[in-house]
């Protein structure tokens, strides 16, 4: 079993950090004012990771449609309740800090050089995690990334979605 | 700029003078007086405001959300779901592991609902007339106030015959025995579009926004829209006053701006979750510790199956079709549930789905040829399905706590077999249980296989919920409801509820006409009590 793994069964352990590190980040940090972006850099430079392994046989070649995508949630994430908006800042604020990503998500090095299967071994751990805490948390990413994707309208003659009746779109 | 060629009896109606204030845009505080002010426009809200205001009776009617019309309704996921949605149509229970639909703009959930119109099942106002005393709640009492709702807003049979994703679920029952049969709509004039989850762009869909709030305010009542009822405040037993927050135009952040309402009498009327937690929030008596507690779902489980023909199921009345065939067992004997199917349009089948990458992206492109059911699991009739309580945060702003019994998922489980056989049976190539730890079964023994093996477990099994009720149950025994049989909340003399709160369980159907015909009868009471004169008569126009 190797480090990621072991770290990945200490469930409790990780649930506290995830529960705590929100909090921890939220007092060390200026407060930002309500209306700012919703995502800052880290949070996007997180997610520029995540879309390309959530969104597999979907992206074209190329940084585009990850920054498409990145930008899509973070549209997304701007119209949800400030409280939540401020849940989902705490999620990134601790995948970006380095012992969190190294040892709760699994991912070595910065997620700007995050390898697509060190990705995906994190989010398949938390989908399944004995954790519910990271389970939620893997679903949030999931929801935010996918969900903002597929509702843009260039997304959907990929899927054989016609659209609404364009008189009264 | 609007191109919609539908004329948008809103803007008509704004033109000639209604009284409708957005609050997002008040530049001081302001104070408005009323007879009655109404918290919240939705299927109990827009109801009480027209019987009211034909009564003569002053109405300041309270909106959170937005006000929003045709022209606005673009049948885009993107736009519709953060406009007319509470918390963009993800609110989510406190462990996350429930995402429900609950509308938040002028017509509240009536605005955005898939027009299912059921009549409140017999057995649910027995169990309600024998646990909770309700004796006034039998069905031929009630009869009459379903049939004035059903005629106000055109509820009947649908005459169109059901899309592919419906009629699958007619086809694959009646091969297995199992009856099902044609959902009542409220609809006149219906387009068969499939995006009344968006809000609807031909108006045909009678939801308040074109029905009850139009009469409303035809008839001198004030709506005030962008406003967040925050606190009632009592002096002595009654309400003394209404204290109010203006919202942005986003509707997120409140602008410093404060309404304050005063009113002879005032009506919660937001909505199981938000109608407990404002009364919560304003210290509302609660000597029996009931309030908020007994909120109910009718938790969710899905079923997405894939066919060789295309199923569109984005297209087409969504909800035509439904089998009570798994209700019919003893409504306190083991869950039973009612199964309808939803509408599929990109962003809420991408965010339904499990799984990420080439196998999300794989099913995403079976979209035009999937087919999906729901199992609606009726909660509240078993000391182990007892419903979730609301609290509120350190904000005030309210939080669902809903944990999912080994009882309730002794049903999930059960549902996720029945809509497989049912999906196999009307031919499906695959079959999806929505979990995350289930493939895709190619035959019944497959998908049965596994289904009796996947941990039923919060966050693994997807579950969803667009009927809340509950948190402010009726009862003339204080030690079971805060609420009388006659909506009047116990102790305060001016202050009633009338919304899907109320009921004492869940209604094991569609909660939108149960709400119609029980509301109307309490606001034609309120109203001949405060007026001494006959309750006016509520007629379609």
């Amino acid at each position: 079993m190797n480090a990621r793994r072991r770290f990945l069964k200490t469930g409790i352990a990780g649930a506290l950090l995830l529960a705590t590190a929100g909090a921890a980040w939220r007092l060390a940090r200026p407060s930002a004012p309500a209306g700012t972006a919703a995502l800052d850099d880290g949070a996007r430079q997180v997610l520029a990771a995540i879309v390309p392994v959530i969104l597999a046989g979907v992206l074209r070649p190329g940084t585009a449609d990850v920054a498409a995508a990145v930008e899509r949630t973070a549209v997304a994430v701007a119209g949800l309740p400030l409280d939540t908006q401020q849940e989902i800042r705490d999620l990134f604020a601790l995948l970006t800090l380095a012992p969190a990503r190294r040892l709760l998500a699994g991912v070595p090095g910065g997620w700007s050089k995050a390898r697509p299967e060190d990705v995906a071994a994190f989010l398949q751990s938390w989908r399944l995690h004995r954790v519910k805490l990271l389970r939620s948390a893997y679903q949030a990413l999931h929801d935010l990334v996918a969900g903002p994707w597929y509702a843009h309208e260039s997304s959907w003659t990929a899927i054989g979605y016609p659209g609404p009746l364009k008189e009264l779109s | 700029m609007s191109t919609s060629p539908i004329p948008d009896p809103i803007q008509a109606g704004l033109a000639a003078g209604w009284l409708v204030t957005d609050a997002s845009t008040l530049d001081s505080d302001r104070r408005f007086d009323a007879d009655v002010a109404i918290i919240g426009s939705g299927a109990g809200g827009g109801v009480t405001a027209e019987v009211l205001a034909l009564a003569g009776l002053k109405v300041l009617l309270i909106e959170e959300g937005p006000l929003k019309s045709s022209r606005d309704f673009k049948m885009r996921e993107a736009e519709a779901y953060p406009a007319l949605y509470q918390e963009s149509a993800a609110r989510k229970t406190r462990d996350k592991a429930i995402t429900i639909l609950q509308g938040r703009s002028v017509g509240g959930s009536t605005t955005v609902n898939w027009t299912s119109s059921f009549r409140t099942p017999a057995t649910t106002l027995a169990y309600w007339q024998e646990r909770f005393g309700l004796h006034d709640y039998g069905a031929a009492a009630l009869a009459p106030w379903f049939a004035t709702m059903e005629a106000r807003l055109r509820i009947g049979d649908w005459q169109g015959a059901p899309n592919e994703n419906n009629d699958l679920l007619r086809r694959g029952a009646a091969r297995l025995g199992i009856a099902s049969a044609a959902v009542p709509r409220n609809v006149n004039g219906c387009w068969n579009l499939g995006y009344c989850g968006m809000g609807c762009p031909t108006n045909a869909k009678q939801s308040m926004l074109v029905t009850t709030i139009p009469s409303a305010l035809a008839h001198g009542a004030r709506l005030l829209t962008r406003t967040r009822a925050e606190r009632l405040h009592f002096k002595g037993d009654r309400v003394d006053s209404l204290g109010c927050v203006a919202l942005d135009a986003a509707g997120l952040a409140p602008t410093g701006r404060t309404i304050t309402v005063r009113a002879r009498h005032y009506v919660v009327a937001g909505g199981a979750i938000n109608s407990p937690a404002l009364l919560l929030r304003s210290g509302a008596p609660d000597p029996h510790r009931l309030l908020g507690k007994r909120t109910f779902l009718h938790p969710v489980v899905l079923s997405a199956a894939v066919y060789g023909q295309r199923v569109d199921g984005y297209a087409g009345a969504p909800q035509t079709i439904y089998s009570d065939h798994f209700l019919h067992g003893a409504v306190d004997g083991p869950i039973g549930y009612k199964l309808e199917v939803p509408p599929i349009h990109p962003l809420l089948f991408a965010t339904t789905l499990a799984g990420f990458g080439r196998p999300h992206a794989a099913l995403m492109q079976q979209f035009p040829h999937t087919q999906a059911i729901i199992a609606l699991l009726r909660d509240g009739f078993h000391e182990d399905a007892p419903g979730g309580t609301v609290r509120l945060r350190d904000d005030g702003s309210p939080l669902l706590d809903y944990p999912i019994t080994d009882f309730v998922w002794d049903g999930a489980r059960r549902a996720l077999l029945s809509m497989a056989e049912i999906q196999f049976a009307a031919g499906a190539r695959t079959v999806y249980p929505v979990h995350e730890m289930a493939g895709g079964y190619a035959s019944w023994t497959a998908a049965k296989r596994a289904i009796e093996t996947l941990p039923m477990q919060p966050l693994l099994a997807r579950v969803v919920s667009a009927h809340v009720m509950g948190g402010c149950p009726m009862s003339d025994d204080v030690g079971l409801g805060v609420t009388s049989s006659a909506g009047r909340y116990h102790g305060i003399g001016n202050l009633s509820v009338h919304d899907g709160s109320l009921f004492p369980t869940s209604i094991g159907a569609n909660p939108q006409l149960s709400i119609y015909a029980v509301t109307c009868r309490l606001a034609s009471a309120l109203a001949e009590a405060l007026t001494g004169k006959p309750a006016p008569a509520v007629v379609a126009t």
